[in-house]
């Protein structure tokens, strides 16, 4: 049973609808012990899918298995499951206590696995919806508060217009190749190549991108993630910034390479003013924000700029450039989410940049891991995020692309402002309030953890650089 | 032949008619009833092509539960429908405007628009006869075995919009009154009536 390859799918499918069953009937608040089953399942998935097989397709060519897709599931589950270990004290103390809310980010999560293993245009669709609609929910899980309901109901019109825009340029696909299976897609295009390509089928090559750019926001698709990222509760928050990115930026390589790597002088253009948007908007809308998820949402829009500069080239080395930047972003972005989940004031949460004033004297150790990550996302040597960007930046250059990677270097240190601007205000501002103790252990050790990650990543990086070398490799070979 | 024509362009006709009504007509309840009507002619038309399983679901599926539907909808909801057409010729020109421009490209796109002949060559494939496999058994083959794992998912997706629907909408109010049938059921006489001796001639 272990060998079959779509195990980790269906058996987080039955564990969800399993653990949903007992949470109903379980007498009392079962968040807690659900949480954990989940996480429970959600690890068990991990290990399968590590050991599991490596490479295949299943359900007529619908699901596809590669190293790259095992390389970014990995990093799926690993980040679902430490945002809602992350979630819980949280979820406790702010009314949230529901235990649909773990079982929905398990579904949302099988969605991206769904979208990982997507090897056919309707079955990267139908992981889009699986996983959209549980975030829409969970963006507006605490539906008594304005703010939050606001977040998903915008989340929920945009991402809509957006499956519409991906489908509207999945049938103009469909209407060109007469298939929508990624390996028929690729063998029409073949047989094309002499000709020019259809017009239609770049329009749909557009559409579906615009599409993706949404969901990976990226600049011009991004403005809704300032709002949700702000009005949405903090954990679901953290959960959004972490998993949901790497499974679409994961699905937009492969859309791009796998069937179409023989227009690849069309779509980058496309990749190419995406990325260069985002890390422009990315850096400068940040410097004025005084909310600090807001914050992080426009370092994330930046964020996915730098990634796609990995993308623009379609070579090999780039892609390997995408994976560890996003196994780099996902220690990052979680290790800040947990900072900005324990600060809470007098028992209640505050989010803005200042209250994080005079944090190095109240709390010096959460201080010098949020440095770290602070200095590891601005990326300076020798933290992890350099070598995110370097490895990105250096795939660029080799495929000829200088001005990309020179914006990208600007605009890094554009975004070094407001990175910096946090670490000055925790060291040399003056305290106001500290924040609530205890931090939770769940949260410390998330923290902890994370910041080892970023801070030692040098010293242990050649495997990790192996592995997602292989993972690009394996998506070029299919 | 002549019997299959004229039944078309019955089916069509009144199709296209009922489409009209639909949108035309002042009282939305009519406009329901209307777009029933056009249900029907066109699982007739789907009948004259030979689908007869499209044509059941149609009736069942449409006229069964998605008109009633808009039915319950339209009845419970005190939507103005007059206030609504207010200022309808207001954004009649933009509205018209971004029309025409869309047009223009979809027919510019479509004008030029090429398939592979890779994708002819599958188009080509051949479809089994309907002697074969009747219509139900060739869909049935398409949806549970072909695209078994689209189905399993599309499933899911249904099953969190249901959680997700309950989740954001169930509430527990106070001070509802619940129905407890072993309570209802201990109950005995006893407990809820009193047998008094009135003496004629003066009150309880």
């Amino acid at each position: 049973m272990l060998d079959t390859l779509a195990f980790p799918e269906v058996f987080l499918a039955i564990a969800g609808m399993a653990i949903l069953i007992y949470g109903v009937f379980r007498s009392g608040n079962p968040t807690r012990p659900v949480s954990w089953l989940v996480v429970l399942a959600l690890v068990v998935a991990l290990l399968a899918v590590w050991f599991g097989p490596e490479q295949g397709q299943a359900f007529g060519g619908m699901f596809v298995l590669d190293g790259f897709a095992v390389f970014l599931k990995i990093l799926v589950l690993l980040g679902s499951s430490l945002a809602i270990i992350l979630s819980l004290d949280y979820v406790d103390r702010e009314n949230m206590a529901r235990f649909e809310f773990p079982v929905l980010l398990l579904f949302a999560t099988l969605g991206m696995l769904v979208m990982l293993s997507a090897n056919d245009l309707i079955s990267l669709y139908v992981g889009f919806e699986l996983q959209s609609l549980a975030l829409y929910v969970v963006a507006a899980f605490r539906r008594d508060n304005i703010r939050s309901t606001e977040a998903g109901l915008k989340y929920f019109v945009l991402g809509a217009l957006s499956s519409g825009i991906l489908l509207y340029g999945a049938s103009m696909i469909y209407g060109f190749a007469g298939t929508t299976n990624f390996d028929g897609i690729a063998t029409a295009l073949i047989g094309n190549r002499v000709e020019q390509p259809s017009i239609g089928l770049i329009v749909g090559i557009v559409f579906l991108s615009a599409g993706l750019a949404f969901k990976v926001s990226a600049v011009p698709f991004h403005m809704w993630t300032p709002d949700v990222y702000e009005g949405a509760p903090t954990p679901v928050t953290a959960f959004f910034a972490v998993a949901p990115k790497i499974a679409a930026i994961g699905l937009f390589v492969r859309v791009l390479v796998d069937p179409f790597l023989g227009l690849v002088d069309q779509w980058q253009q496309i990749i190419i003013f995406i990325s260069i948007a985002s890390m422009v908007l990315g850096g400068f809308a940040a410097i004025n924000q005084a909310n600090i998820k807001r914050l992080m949402a426009y370092s994330s829009i930046s964020n996915i700029g730098y990634a796609l500069v990995g993308l623009a080239p379609g070579t090999e080395a780039g892609v390997r450039g995408v994976l560890l930047y996003m196994t780099i972003y996902l220690f990052m972005t979680l290790g800040t989410f947990a900072v900005i989940l324990c600060m809470r004031q007098k028992g209640r949460m505050v989010e803005g940049i200042d209250d994080l004033a005079g944090l190095s004297k109240t709390h010096p150790m959460m201080a010098a891991a949020m440095a770290i990550f602070m200095f590891s996302m601005a990326g300076i040597p020798p933290l992890a995020g350099f070598f995110g960007k370097l490895y990105v930046f250096l795939a660029a250059i080799e495929a000829g692309l200088y001005t990309l990677a020179v914006i990208g270097v600007v605009t890094s240190v554009v975004a070094a402002f407001y990175y910096l601007r946090i670490i000055k205000i925790m060291y040399f501002d003056e305290a106001t309030d500290s924040f609530d103790r205890p931090l939770g252990w769940e949260a410390s050790s998330i923290l902890g953890g994370s910041a080892l990650v970023i801070l030692l990543f040098f010293l242990f990086q050649a495997p990790l650089i192996d592995g997602a070398g292989a993972a690009a490799a394996s998506l070029f070979a299919g | 032949m002549i019997i299959q024509a004229l039944a078309f362009y019955l089916f069509a006709g009144v199709t296209v008619a009922a489409g009209v009504m639909v949108i035309a007509a002042r009282n939305p309840v009519h406009s329901v009833l209307f777009l029933i009507l056009a249900f029907f002619n066109s699982a007739g038309l789907f009948i004259l092509l030979g689908a007869e399983f499209l044509a059941m679901i149609l009736v069942v599926v449409y006229v069964g539960a998605v008109a009633v539907l808009f039915l319950f909808v339209v009845m419970m909801l005190d939507i103005n429908f007059v206030e609504m057409r207010h200022g309808f010729l207001q954004y009649l020109p933009v509205g018209a405007l971004v029309a025409i421009i869309l047009l223009t490209e979809l027919v510019l796109l479509f004008g030029a628009w090429v398939v592979t002949p890779v994708a002819l060559q599958t188009m080509q494939r051949p479809i089994p006869a309907v002697e074969e496999v009747t219509n139900t058994h060739a869909l049935g083959q398409v949806l549970y075995t072909d695209y078994f794992y689209l189905f399993q998912a599309s499933g899911l997706i249904l099953l969190v919009a249901m959680i997700g629907a309950i989740v954001l909408t169930l509430r527990q109010r106070e001070g509802v009154r619940r129905q407890s049938i072993p309570t209802q059921l201990a109950r005995r006489h006893e407990d809820s009536l009193e047998i008094k001796d009135v003496p004629t001639g003066s009150g309880i």
